[in-house]
């Protein structure tokens, strides 16, 4: 267990802690976040005394650690960075092997911990145990970085932001694989990072900071009901939006504006040269002032077209449309029927604002629940 | 007489100075590093005097070698003793400064990972700093050595010996054979110090700093 009491510390005349006071229990996942500059980092690295606060106390299980020995505590404590700081002049295994050795562990005690850390993030011993750390992805380095953390079985361990620099994917895989490890083995885990998906997907207790303080201290669920400041509900603006995705949403949400158009006049050959570059088997046809005639599609040219003729002959106009301002439900309802399996969206002139499809509705749909998704 | 015919005349002076050429700079380099190495480590820990130590060696760095030795000369006669005087002071420089910049250059993501762990500063140094600013390190020693076979030839003028006292003897009597079987030597053992520095360099990198400092 980890207990803030009245910690505050200052460089100069600035104060980045304004007597913190709060408890980690043990077991927990805790995640702290906040703007840049609410003092989340320097909270985080007064646990391991990289940062030695002006006047309160920290109690780790109920030692003040300002008692204990700097560099013993910040063995029995792990701690994952953002820069991942492998040290590139030793390999995978000695890297994970170094608090262990810093410790005086034999080789027969510590060699077995690198092999179970290693199979624990499914890489296995024999391929990655001797490779240097350039010859890692940037994904694989910081599972390193994090097995380095875990080797000497810390009760807590302490990170940095540490997904912060890997793209999107291999950082949803490694807090899967983070929170995954914590359940497990059942560490404490203190999490720093500014972004409030991750926050929200990993944290058993979210601490909001802000200017020195602590705004609020809840969990996901609770933080999301009840924000206790309005810097907090925007932070986590579009999570909460998803509670009520109902209100009000309208066509123009849905639908994607990239489109192909045509002119009525243009011929058979033309336009199905166009399609095809395009990739798509249909198109919208519009009138001399641009504004909806129709819409032709690949299938259609080729049962009623001659080579030549005008596609405004032809064109069907069975496809529904609806006005951009059209309600979201009835909108929904109309890609259901639509023969063609989409919606042509109009502007207020009749002109064309865009399509709705089955995808774009999914996808627009996702967007709202989840958050903004990756295209 | 031709060069060759000189060369192999005078084959048993000439490899006597070159012997006496490696050990002023086999001695004056391994001085050099012995005095700034320790020192280069010592300014990445006082950063705030670090400036000014370095520009005093790089002051000193700039006096001619001949004017130093003259110096020495006046201080402590003819001989060996003055020249590798010297011949050490010169080789600090190269060496103290990339041993300071060495270090100091090393991430700083690294020495955090490396606190944060739980290491002491002493083993911050020898298993991260150190082994990260080697070959920077190691660099300084050859830029040095590659100096002092040079320099050491001026040694010759204040009777310490070696190719310089080849060099000089042609100058003075006009001979262009004694000059050459001073030059051409130096010239060799220049590169090849340099090559096999180099050579022992790449031989120690561990695979996972290739490529990441030259």
């Amino acid at each position: 267990m980890i207990k803030f009491e009245n910690v505050s510390k200052s460089y100069g005349e600035s104060k980045v802690l304004k007597g913190l006071s709060f408890q980690i229990k043990q077991g927990d996942f805790v995640v702290l976040i906040g703007p840049s500059g609410c003092g989340k980092t320097t909270t985080l690295k007064t646990i391991n005394r990289l940062i030695q606060p002006d006047s309160g106390k920290i109690l780790i299980d109920g030692k003040d650690s300002a008692q204990l020995n700097p560099v013993e505590l910040r063995r029995s404590i792990g701690y994952v960075i953002q820069q991942i700081g492998l040290f590139p002049n030793m390999t995978v295994e000695e890297n994970i092997a170094v608090v262990p050795k810093l410790l005086n562990y034999p080789k027969e005690k510590w060699q077995p911990i690198v092999k179970e850390l290693l199979t624990l993030v499914g890489m296995p011993y024999e391929e990655n145990a001797h490779k240097y750390p350039s010859e890692l992805s940037g994904g694989q380095q910081q599972r390193i970085g994090v097995l380095r953390a875990l080797a000497a079985s810390p009760p807590i361990v302490l990170m940095d932001e540490p997904f912060g620099a890997l793209d999107p994917i291999t950082r949803e895989s490694l807090q899967e694989e983070v929170r995954r490890i914590q359940k497990k083995l059942k560490k404490t885990i203190v999490f720093v990072t500014h972004d409030m998906d991750e926050a929200l997907k990993m944290a058993d207790v979210i601490v909001f900071m802000s200017g020195g303080k602590i705004l609020q201290m809840a969990s996901p669920e609770e933080m999301l009901q009840h924000p206790a400041d309005p810097l907090i509900s925007e932070f986590m603006g579009k999570h909460r939006s998803a509670l009520s995705v109902n209100a009000a949403m309208s066509a123009a949400e849905f639908m994607k504006t990239r489109v192909l158009k045509a002119a009525r006049s243009m011929q058979t050959l033309q336009s199905i040269e166009l399609m095809r570059n395009r990739d798509v088997n249909s198109m919208i046809v519009l009138n001399d002032d641009d504004t909806y005639a129709g819409t032709v599609s690949l299938d259609t040219i080729k049962s009623h077209g001659k080579a030549g003729r005008a596609i405004g002959e032809f064109m069907e106009t069975t496809v529904p449309t609806v006005n951009l301002k059209e309600d979201a439900r009835d909108t929904f309802e109309k890609l259901y029927t639509s023969p063609a399996g989409y919606v042509v969206v109009l502007n207020d002139d009749m002109t064309v604002a865009g399509l709705i499809t089955k995808t774009s509705m999914a996808k627009a749909m996702g967007d709202a629940l989840w958050g903004e998704m990756i295209s | 007489m031709t060069l060759i015919e000189f060369f192999i005349v005078n084959q048993k002076d000439i490899l006597g100075c070159l012997i006496r050429h490696f050990q002023l700079v086999g001695i004056s380099v391994t001085t050099g590093m012995l005095i700034a190495v320790p020192l280069g480590i010592f300014l990445t820990r006082v950063r705030r005097i670090a400036p000014l130590v370095l520009n005093f060696a790089g002051m000193i760095q700039t006096i001619p070698g001949l004017v130093m030795l003259g110096f020495a000369l006046l201080l402590f006669g003819i001989g060996l003793l003055p020249a590798l005087l010297v011949l050490s002071i010169y080789a600090i420089l190269p060496i103290l400064h990339n041993t300071y910049t060495g270090i100091t250059e090393v991430e700083k993501s690294y020495i955090e990972a490396a606190r944060g762990i739980g290491m002491t500063d002493s083993q911050i140094l020898l298993k991260v700093e150190l082994p990260l600013a080697r070959s920077t390190i190691v660099g300084g020693i050859r830029t040095s050595t590659v100096f002092t076979v040079s320099w050491a030839t001026l040694a010759g003028l204040i009777g310490a010996g070696g190719l310089g006292d080849l060099i000089w003897t042609g100058l003075s009597t006009y001979n262009t054979n004694f000059i050459l079987a001073g030059a051409i030597p130096s010239a060799i053992v220049a590169v090849i110090l340099s090559g096999l520095i180099h050579l022992i360099q790449k031989k120690l990198t561990p695979r996972g700093l290739k490529g990441v400092s030259a």
